[in-house]
C-alpha cells in the first residue's frame, strides 16, 4: 500500500478492559497545539531565505530584521518598564504605562491597521476553504464592501454618527455576500468552478469601481472634477479612533470589529449546526448529502458568508481610516491588494481562528515594518524591503504548498529505512 | 509441490509509534506454492508485504532468497528480486491502454526516444497467452472490467521478472465467477513455476486456492499449516483466538405489516441508462429482505431511490403508510429510513470528523443535539460515549477522527449510528464488504437483532452466503428486474444461476 501512514494499516493494540484508546501517535502529530508547528517552521525558513537574499546585496539580515521590526511597532511591548518619572529627591521607575505617543507607538497602531482587513479576508477564505471551496475572488468582495461603504458614507450627510457608521458597515458586508454570493449560487446550480467564477467577479468589481469613481463616474468626487477619487464620507460615517491621532491615521475600533470576527468565525464553525454542515460538506459532501444535507445550500452559504467577511473588510478600511477610495487604489489593489494577502494568512493559519489571528498579525507587520515611511533608509532601502516583504509572503505560500510537516515526516521515514 | 525454501522471512519484527506490527515474524514461501497469509484487519498482513516488498524497512530481522540474505531497501530493489506485487487498490493510469499500462516505466523503445508500441503490444499478448491472462492490450483502463484490471495488474508484476506474486485481498473487489477465474490463473501460474503469497481474510477461499496457510493475530504468526485438511472453523479460531460463530444462529421471523413497499419503481443512473427497471417488492416488519446479484445490477440505484438520493423515473416507495417517492435524504431519514451504505469510506464516514461528530451525522439537527442551531457539544459526547460502548467500538475516544479506526470498528459506528436513529426500515448494503470474522459476526447479530426488534431490514449485498444465512426471503436481481424470489434453503447453485440470468422468475 502507498497510504503508509493511514492508520488502518496500523495494528490495532489490543485496549485493556475495552477502555477506548486513542491513537495517539498520530493525534500528537498533526492535531492540537502541535499542528502550529509546521507553519512556524514554514515562517522561519521563508525568513532565514528572505535573510540569504538580503545578504546578497550587502547588507547585513539581522541589522535589515531588527529596522523591519522596530518599523512594526511590536517593539512597543518590550518597552515597558523603560520610562522614568522624576520625584522629590530622585528617579521613580515606573514600570507602567507603555508610552503611548512614541514612534513605536505609531507604528504599532499603523500594523494593527493594516492587519485588520487581512483578519477579515483571511476570515473570508477560511470560510469557503471549510467548505471545501477556494475563494479567491476576496479582492473582489472586498472592492464590493469598499464601494458601498463609500456610497452610502458620503451620502446621508446629517444622519446620527451612529447610526451611519453601522448602516456603511451593514451594506459594505452585505455587497460583499452578494459579490460572493453568486459565485456561491453558480457552483450550487450549474456547478461553475468558484475559482474560476470569483476571479472573473474580482475583474468586474475593479472595472466596475474604475468606473464610478474614474472621472465622469457616477461616485467620482463632486469637487474635484478632474481627479478619479470618490468624495470623502462623512464623519458620522467614521469608526471612532481610539488610540493616536485621527489626523494622522490613528488606530480605529476596526480592530475589535476584525477581534470579534475571529470570535464569530470560531463559534460559527464549532459550535453551529451551520458550521457542522459547512465542514462535513467541505470534508466529503457525499457523506454530507448521505446525511441529509443540502449540498447546495450549504456551497451558497459558506460562499455568502465567505463575501461577508471580505465585504466588511473594505467597508472598516472605508470607515476606520481611509475614508475616501480612489480609482487608482482599485486597479492597484486587483493585482496586490488585501484579498490575496488574506489568501495568504488563511493558508498560513490554516483557516484556524488563532491561525488566522496570528499569521495577519504577521503579514500586517511585515507589510508596515517594510514600508517606505517606518523602514530607516539608512539601513536597507524601503523599495527593496518592500519586495523582501513580497519575497517572504510567497516562499511562505510555496512552503505551506510544499506542506513542510509532510516533508519532515517523509524525511524522516527515509532515514529509517 | 516442490520442496524447499524459495523465500524465507526470519524474525521480522515492525514498530510503528505505539504499535508492535510485527512481533518476530518468520515465514517462508517454497517454491512453486500458494501460501495463503490469513489474518484478521490490522493482524500485519500488509505491514509484513509492504516490508517484503520494499514499502517499509523492519526494525529486526532478515530476508533470505535461495537462502541468500538480501536487502529489500525500495520497492525497485524489490522488483529487481523478482517480487511483485498486486495491491488491493489498483494502481493504473486509467486513461491508458492495457499494453502502455503494463510496460510502464520499462517501455521498449525505437530510436531512442520514441515509444516502439508494436513490441509493447507484442510482449503483452505473449505474455497473457503463456500464463492464460487474456487481455485486450489495445482497451483503454477506464473501459474495461475490475476483474480485467486486475489481471491487467499481474500481467505487470509478470512483465517485470516477478518470480514472486504478492495478491493483497485480491477478490476483495471481484464477482463469484471473477474470483473462480482469477483462481484458474493462480493455478497456471503456478503450474509454471510462479510461488504466490495470497493475502486474505476469506477462509472458503484461502482453503481453495492455497497449499498452505499462515495465520496471523495480533502481529504474531499463529501457526503454518497444510490447507489440506483444514477447515473453516479451525482457520477461523486461529485468526480470532477463540470460537466463531460462522453461521448466524436465529430463531424464525415473525413477520408483520409491510413497512417498506415498492412499487413498479424505475431508477436511472447518471449516464441516463435505466438501472432498475419495473421493481416490485416490500418488506415486512421484523424479517430481513435479502437481494442477490451481480454487481452494478442496479442495486446501487435502488438502495439510492429508496435512501431519498436518487430521483426515480417512475413507480412509487412508501414507508410505513406514506408515499416517500423522490423525499430528500433529510425528510427520507425523518420518515424512518435506516441505511448502512455500501462505502463507508465515500459516503458513510466523514473521515476526518470525530466519531462524536460521525455519530451526530443525521441527529446533530435535532434537541437535543442542537438548539436553535446551536450545538451542544457535552450532550454529543456523552451521546458517542454510550454508543462506541453499547456498540464495542475499539480503538477510538469520543474525539479520535474516524480514518484512525480499522474497518471493523468504522463499520460499527455506522450501525451504531444507524441503528439509534431508530428506524423502521433498515437498508443494510454490503455491510461486511472488507471486514473480518469477528467484525462480520458482530454485524449479522446486529442484524438479526433489529429484525427481531420489529424492524423491516433489507439487505443488499454481493456475498450469497451472507445473504443466504441472513435473510428470511430471498429476491435476486438481474439487469434491474427482480428475476426471481427464494426461500433461505435455496442453495448457491439456484441463486448464481438466477443472478446471472440463466432463470426467469420463478
Amino acid at each position: 500500500m502507498t497510504d503508509e501512514l493511514s492508520a488502518e494499516e496500523a495494528i490495532e493494540p489490543p485496549p485493556p478492559d475495552g477502555i477506548p484508546q486513542p491513537q495517539q501517535h498520530f493525534r500528537s502529530r498533526f492535531g492540537g497545539l502541535k499542528g502550529a508547528i509546521a507553519p512556524l517552521l514554514t515562517t522561519i525558513l521563508a525568513f532565514f531565505m528572505g535573510g540569504l537574499v538580503v545578504l546578497l546585496t550587502g547588507k547585513n539580515p539581522i541589522r535589515v530584521y531588527k529596522a523591519v521590526w522596530d518599523g512594526t511597532g511590536l517593539n512597543w511591548f518590550v518597552h515597558v518598564g523603560h520610562h522614568s518619572a522624576r520625584v522629590p529627591f530622585g528617579t521613580a521607575h515606573m514600570w507602567f504605562p507603555w508610552d503611548t505617543a512614541s514612534i513605536a507607538a505609531q507604528n504599532l497602531q499603523q500594523t494593527l491597521l493594516v492587519t485588520t482587513p487581512i483578519i477579515l479576508t483571511g476570515l473570508a477564505v477560511a470560510f469557503a476553504f471549510r467548505c471545501g471551496m477556494f475563494n479567491i475572488g476576496g479582492q473582489g468582495q472586498y472592492f464590493a464592501g469598499t464601494i458601498f461603504a463609500v456610497w452610502f458614507g458620503s451620502s446621508f450627510n446629517g444622519m446620527a454618527p451612529l447610526l451611519h457608521v453601522l448602516l456603511c458597515l451593514v451594506v459594505g458586508t452585505i455587497a460583499g455576500a452578494v459579490w460572493a454570493g453568486i459565485a456561491g449560487i453558480l457552483k450550487a446550480t450549474v456547478g461553475a468552478h468558484e475559482v474560476i467564477s470569483t476571479i472573473m467577479l474580482n475583474w468586474i468589481a475593479i472595472w466596475v469601481g474604475s468606473y464610478l469613481f474614474g472621472q465622469g463616474g457616477p461616485l467620482q468626487n463632486s469637487a474635484q472634477k478632474s481627479i478619479p477619487i470618490s468624495n470623502d464620507i462623512f464623519d458620522g460615517a467614521k469608526l471612532p479612533v481610539f488610540w493616536g491621532l485621527k489626523l494622522l491615521q490613528g488606530l480605529s475600533i476596526g480592530i475589535f470589529i476584525a477581534l470579534a470576527m475571529l470570535v464569530v468565525y470560531w463559534i460559527v464553525i464549532n459550535r453551529t449546526t451551520l458550521g457542522f454542515e459547512v465542514r462535513a460538506v467541505g470534508f466529503n459532501p457525499e457523506a454530507a448529502r448521505y446525511g441529509g444535507v443540502s449540498v447546495a445550500r450549504n456551497y451558497f452559504l459558506a460562499m455568502a458568508i465567505s463575501g461577508a467577511f471580505a465585504g466588511l473588510a473594505g467597508a472598516v478600511d472605508i470607515t476606520g481610516w481611509e475614508y475616501r477610495i480612489g480609482q487608482n487604489d482599485i486597479q492597484l489593489g486587483g493585482s496586490s491588494g488585501i484579498g490575496f494577502i488574506g489568501l495568504a494568512a488563511a493558508l498560513l493559519g490554516r483557516n484556524t481562528t488563532l491561525g488566522v489571528g496570528f499569521a495577519s498579525l504577521l503579514f500586517g507587520a511585515l507589510i508596515n515594518g517594510t514600508s517606505g515611511r517606518q523602514l530607516d533608509p539608512s539601513i536597507f532601502r524601503p523599495d527593496l524591503a518592500g519586495n523582501l516583504t513580497t519575497i517572504i509572503q510567497g516562499l511562505v505560500i510555496l512552503f505551506v504548498g510544499l506542506n513542510l510537516g509532510g516533508v519532515w515526516v517523509w524525511l524522516k521515514r527515509r532515514r529509517r529505512a | 509441490m516442490p520442496e524447499g525454501a524459495l523465500l524465507e522471512l526470519r524474525g521480522i519484527t515492525k514498530r510503528f509509534p505505539g504499535v508492535l506490527a510485527n512481533d518476530n515474524v518468520s515465514f517462508e514461501l517454497r517454491a512453486g506454492e500458494v501460501h495463503a497469509l490469513l489474518g484478521e484487519n490490522g493482524a500485519g498482513k500488509s505491514t509484513l508485504m509492504n516490508i517484503l516488498y520494499g514499502l517499509y524497512t523492519p526494525d529486526e530481522g532478515e530476508i533470505f532468497l535461495h537462502g541468500r540474505p538480501i536487502d529489500l531497501g525500495s520497492t525497485r530493489a524489490a522488483i529487481e528480486h523478482g517480487i511483485g506485487m498486486v495491491h488491493q487498490h489498483f494502481m493504473l493510469i486509467p486513461v491508458m491502454t492495457v499494453a502502455e499500462n503494463i510496460v510502464l516505466a520499462t517501455e521498449p523503445r525505437r530510436a531512442g526516444v520514441l515509444m516502439d508500441y508494436d513490441a509493447a503490444r507484442r510482449r503483452v499478448r505473449e505474455l497473457s497467452e503463456r500464463y492464460g491472462l487474456l487481455v485486450d492490450p489495445d482497451a483503454r483502463i477506464d473501459r474495461t472490467s475490475v476483474g480485467q484490471q486486475q489481471r491487467v495488474e499481474i500481467l505487470k508484476a509478470l512483465y517485470r521478472g516477478a518470480e514472486i506474486l504478492i495478491l493483497d485481498e485480491p477478490t476483495a473487489v471481484l464477482t463469484p465467477q471473477e474470483a473462480k477465474e482469477l483462481f484458474e490463473i493462480i493455478r497456471s501460474l503456478t503450474g509454471q513455476g510462479k510461488s504466490i503469497i495470497f493475502i486474505s481474510h476469506k477462509l472458503n477461499e484461502v482453503l481453495e486456492v492455497a497449499d498452505r496457510v499462515t495465520t496471523l493475530r495480533r502481529g504474531v504468526v499463529v501457526d503454518t499449516i497444510d490447507a489440506e485438511g483444514a477447515t473453516e472453523e479451525g482457520l477461523a479460531r486461529m485468526m480470532v483466538g477463540r470460537e466463531v460463530l460462522l453461521r448466524v444462529d436465529k430463531k424464525p421471523s415473525q413477520p408483520e405489516g409491510a413497512l417498506l413497499q415498492v412499487e413498479h419503481l424505475s431508477v436511472v443512473d447518471d449516464r441516463g441508462l435505466e438501472m432498475v427497471r419495473d421493481v416490485s417488492f416490500e418488506v415486512r416488519a421484523g424479517e430481513i429482505l435479502g437481494v442477490a446479484g451481480v454487481d452494478a445490477n442496479g442495486q446501487s440505484e435502488l438502495i439510492d431511490a429508496i435512501a431519498g438520493l436518487r430521483h426515480v423515473s417512475a413507480g412509487r416507495i412508501v414507508v410505513d403508510g406514506r408515499d416517500m417517492t423522490n423525499a430528500d435524504a433529510k425528510d427520507t431519514l425523518d420518515a424512518g429510513i435506516g441505511h448502512i451504505p455500501e462505502d463507508r469510506h465515500r459516503r458513510g464516514l466523514v473521515l476526518p470528523f470525530s466519531l462524536t461528530e460521525n455519530l451526530a451525522l443525521h441527529a446533530y439537527r435535532h434537541a437535543p443535539n442542537s438548539r436553535r442551531g446551536l450545538l451542544n457539544p457535552r450532550v454529543m459526547t456523552a451521546r458517542a460515549r454510550k454508543l462506541l460502548s453499547e456498540f464495542d467500538v475499539r480503538g477510538g475516544a469520543p474525539a479520535t477522527p474516524a480514518f484512525a479506526l480499522s474497518g471493523g470498528n468504522q463499520q460499527k459506528v455506522v450501525l451504531a449510528r444507524e441503528i439509534d436513529g431508530d428506524p423502521k426500515v433498515l437498508i443494510a448494503a454490503q455491510p461486511t464488504r472488507g471486514l473480518d470474522v469477528g467484525a462480520i459476526e458482530f454485524v449479522h447479530r446486529r442484524l438479526v437483532e433489529q429484525r427481531d426488534a420489529g424492524r423491516a431490514v433489507l439487505l443488499v449485498s454481493l456475498e450469497l452466503e451472507e445473504i443466504l444465512s441472513l435473510s428470511d426471503r430471498i429476491l435476486v436481481i438481474y439487469e434491474g428486474r427482480i428475476v426471481g424470489e427464494f426461500p433461505p434453503s435455496a442453495t448457491e447453485e439456484e441463486l448464481g444461476l438466477a443472478m446471472t440470468g440463466g432463470r426467469a422468475a420463478a
